[in-house]
């Protein structure tokens, strides 16, 4: 008979950029059972609206977590808007849309270079992150901030992009759509790569679905659900269609974010050819009243925001359900047959981003 | 693209039923979320299919319990556990109960009175 024992695995752990705790409960060296714990950084945010200026609070929900900062920023704008039935400027709509899709490069490469990490392959690693530096420069450059640049505020953009900027972001997609290539080609080809990926943490369409998995998790299993296609800020004006894989392996969530990464190189070229003059925002008179759910698709999957007002300043309510929140289930699902062995790569797999998760 | 983004009222005696037909008619469970009214709490259950989405409101008392929906969508037991946690929501047989440990904070029920 099989011996059993429960590891513990995390908060602290060289593949986990954030703390999450999980016991393994394990026969042998196969993972029969995983219980996750979070709540090691949590920040309480969500209370926060209760005193903030609901405009001041853009700036908070911008701080939920640095990659995914820009989504945050206008996941809450565009909730407020709605509720208010404030029309944001077609201008800004394409900025947020051209700084959320460079988000999701970053994003996509950085969690490249922590997969390559996690598996060894220290050159792949620098070679993902070198190219993400181009991400991060362009930020610099209309922005002013690398990471965290608050741009969003209720009823536009608070930053705009002269033609030169444009031009420097639309000649950098263009060279990156070149030098991406090679990257994509070692991470879709190589051995060492395709061993430790493929089969790994494999996951049908309607477990995928029924355990509440979403973004590229859900995307690999052959789901075409991408809330882009929602039509919220400039993507109903653009060519997004879902990016979808059938394995629901390891092997295809990877192959999902790199052939997004070219999807949104392609994106944010096609905003900027579209990109109307114009003002950036518009002035917000009044208090918000009433209640909005509104979903955007943040890299690693779909985010819900939830505003309720009260006439007065301050919201009654504001609650994010992150992408992370909802892909942890199908992540504990997905252990639950692996050998510890792969326990690293299959929670790297789901993108965490335990920053978000801990509002 | 027009999508259904609804929010339905219903009773207590209608969670289940409700929440049964969704699972039945294969819409994926999304969020749940709690919100402080002036005697007791707001529940909102989300539920997505393709594009739509529909909310299921309930409106419980202080003291009222209400059984956990972890049974039809085990994926609901993390934001069940935050939603007890944080706001003092009575939720009984969660598929995995925390019991209060799964935020390692010190203040219980953080979010419960306002300000």
């Amino acid at each position: 008979m099989a011996k059993r024992s429960v590891v513990p695995f995390g908060p602290q752990h060289p593949v986990l950029p954030e703390p999450i705790h999980l016991d393994l409960v394990l026969e042998d060296e196969t993972v029969v059972e995983a219980i996750p714990s979070i709540g090691f950084v949590h920040r309480g945010l969500e209370k926060l609206v209760e005193k903030k200026d609901f405009k001041q609070y853009v700036y908070i929900a911008e701080r939920i977590c640095g990659i995914c900062s820009c989504g945050h920023g206008m996941g809450y704008c565009e909730s407020i808007e709605h509720m208010m039935g404030i029309e944001v400027p077609r201008r800004a709509q394409y900025l947020r849309t051209i700084w959320q899709e460079m988000s999701r490069m970053h994003s996509h490469l950085l969690w490249l270079g922590l997969l390559a990490d996690a598996m060894g392959f220290e050159s792949l690693f620098m070679e993902a992150w070198r190219l993400r530096e181009k991400i991060l420069d362009m930020f610099d450059l209309t922005t002013g901030g690398r990471i965290i640049f608050s741009v969003n505020c209720v009823g536009g953009c608070l930053k705009d992009m002269d033609s030169a900027m444009l031009k420097a972001i639309s000649d950098t997609m263009e060279t990156l759509y070149e030098d991406m290539r090679p990257m994509a080609k070692t991470f879709l080809n190589d051995f060492t790569v395709q061993s430790r990926l493929k089969g790994l943490g494999v996951m049908d369409r309607q477990t995928a679905l029924m355990t509440g998995a979403v973004g590229p998790m859900l995307r690999a299993s052959g789901e075409p659900y991408d809330a882009r296609l929602l039509g919220y800020a400039a993507y109903n004006d653009l060519d997004v269609q879902p990016v979808t894989e059938t394995d629901g392996d390891s092997y295809a969530r990877c192959k999902v974010r790199i052939k997004e990464l070219f999807q949104t190189a392609n994106l944010i070229r096609e905003a900027i050819s579209k990109i109307p003059e114009g003002d950036i925002a518009v002035p917000v008179k009044g208090n918000p009243d009433g209640e909005y759910f509104m979903r955007i698709e943040q890299p690693r999957g779909e985010a819900i925001y939830y505003t309720k007002g009260n006439g007065t300043k301050n919201l009654d309510r504001f609650r994010l359900r992150t992408p992370t929140t909802s892909n942890i289930p199908p992540m504990v699902e997905m252990l639950k047959g692996c050998q510890l062995a792969d326990v690293p790569i299959l929670i790297l797999t789901i993108d965490p981003c335990i920053s978000c998760t801990e509002r | 693209m027009e999508n259904k983004n609804t929010v339905r009222e219903i009773r207590l005696e209608q969670l289940f039923p409700e929440v049964i037909n969704k699972k039945m008619n294969e819409w994926r469970f999304v969020q749940m979320c709690a919100c402080r009214t002036p005697d007791g709490y707001e529940l909102s259950y989300s539920f997505c299919k393709y594009y739509d989405m529909e909310t299921l409101r309930l409106v419980i008392g202080t003291d009222d319990a209400i059984s956990s929906i972890t049974q039809v969508y085990p994926c609901a037991a993390i934001q069940e556990n935050e939603a007890a946690e944080l706001f003092g929501v009575k939720i009984e047989n969660m598929s995995v109960d925390y019991h209060g440990k799964l935020i390692r904070i010190d203040k219980e029920t953080p979010f419960k009175e306002k300000g």
